[in-house]
C-alpha cells in the first residue's frame, strides 16, 4: 500500500496534480449549486406579488 | 416526428429540456472518472522511461483538450448570438466560460506538476506553455468583460467579439509544438497511430469523455441559473412550479 502512495517516488507531484484536480472540480460544483439556490431566490422574489408593480391602469405599454 | 430547433432556442423551452439532460451527462461522468482514475493510477502499468510520473498524463490531456475545445464551442455561440441575436445563444457562450477557464487552469497546474519530475522546471515560457496561459486569460478576460458591462445584451455582444477574436490563439496552442522548438513533447495520439500502450491510451480516452461528460452537465447546470438570473420576472420564469415560494 504504501509502495501504491510513493508512485516509485513522485508520489508528490502525482498526488498534487489529481488533488488540486479533485479540489477545483469539487470547488466547481458547490459554486454552480450555490448559484442556482441564489437564482431560485431571486426569481421567487421577483414573481412574488409584492414585488410586482400595481397593475397599471391606462398607461402605454 | 419532427423537431422545432428554433423552439428548442427559446430560454422557456430549454430550461426544463437542460433540466432533463443534466442528470444523463453527470452519472457517466462520475462512473467515467472512477474508471479512469483507477485505470490511470493503478491499471496501467509504470511507464519505463518516466516511472509513476506519467500518471499525470490521465488529467492534464484531457482537460488541455477540453480547454480548447470549450473555448471553440464558446466563441461558435458567440458567433450565433452575433448573428441571430438569439439570447440563448449568449447565456450558452457565458455558461460555458468559468468551466473552460477551469479546465485550462486544470492543463496548467498539472503539466506544472509533471514537468518538474521529467524536465526539472514547475514552468518554461515555450509556445505550449505561454499560448495555453494566454487561454486562461482569454477566459478570465471574458469573464471579466461581462461582469464589467451592466447591460447583459452589450455585454452578450461585447464578450462575442473578444471569444471571436480569441479563437485564434487555438490553433496557435495546438500547432504551437509543431511550428516552434518547444519543451513540450509532440502529440502522442494521432488518428490512425499511437505510441502508447493500450491500456494508457484507453484510459485516457476514458478520462476524455468524463471530461466533456462532466463540462456538458455543469454548463447546463450553470445555464440554467443564467436563465432564471437574466428573465426573472418574465411569465415562463414566474411559472416554473419551482419558483413559486
Amino acid at each position: 500500500m504504501n509502495e501504491f502512495f510513493a508512485m516509485g517516488g513522485y508520489g508528490f507531484y502525482v498526488w498534487s496534480a489529481y488533488g488540486v484536480t479533485a479540489v477545483v472540480i469539487v470547488a466547481e460544483i458547490v459554486a454552480v449549486r450555490a448559484r442556482r439556490r441564489a437564482a431560485l431566490l431571486h426569481a421567487r422574489i421577483a414573481g412574488s406579488d409584492d414585488a410586482r408593480p400595481a397593475a397599471p391602469t391606462g398607461s402605454v405599454r | 416526428m419532427t423537431l422545432n430547433w428554433f423552439r428548442l432556442a427559446s430560454p422557456a423551452t430549454f430550461y426544463p429540456v437542460a433540466g432533463k439532460l443534466i442528470p444523463w451527462f453527470a452519472w457517466p461522468a462520475a462512473l467515467l472518472a472512477c474508471v479512469g482514475v483507477a485505470l490511470g493510477l493503478a491499471g496501467a502499468p509504470t511507464d519505463f522511461q518516466q516511472g509513476d510520473a506519467y500518471r499525470i498524463i490521465f488529467i492534464h490531456v484531457p482537460s488541455a483538450w477540453l480547454s480548447m475545445f470549450l473555448y471553440l464551442v464558446m466563441a461558435f455561440w458567440g458567433a450565433m448570438s452575433l448573428g441571430f441575436n438569439t439570447r440563448l445563444s449568449a447565456m450558452m457562450a457565458q455558461a460555458i466560460a468559468p468551466t473552460g477557464a477551469l479546465m485550462t487552469f486544470i492543463a496548467l497546474v498539472t503539466g506544472s506538476f509533471w514537468g518538474r519530475p521529467t524536465w526539472g522546471t514547475y514552468w518554461a515560457w515555450d509556445a505550449r506553455m505561454t499560448s495555453e496561459l494566454i487561454l486562461l486569460f482569454l477566459y478570465l478576460g471574458v469573464i471579466a468583460l461581462r461582469s464589467a458591462i451592466d447591460d447583459p445584451r452589450r455585454a452578450d455582444r461585447a464578450c462575442a467579439v473578444l471569444s471571436l477574436t480569441g479563437a485564434i490563439n487555438v490553433p496557435i496552442i495546438y500547432y504551437s509544438v509543431k511550428w516552434w522548438n518547444t519543451l513540450h513533447q509532440g502529440a502522442s495520439v494521432r488518428p490512425g497511430e499511437s505510441k502508447m500502450a493500450t491500456v494508457m491510451l484507453v484510459g485516457m480516452l476514458i478520462m476524455s469523455f468524463a471530461a466533456w461528460f462532466y463540462s456538458i452537465a455543469v454548463t447546463l447546470h450553470r445555464a440554467r441559473s443564467i436563465m432564471l438570473e437574466r428573465e426573472s420576472g418574465s411569465a415562463w420564469v414566474n411559472a416554473l412550479a419551482e419558483t413559486r415560494p
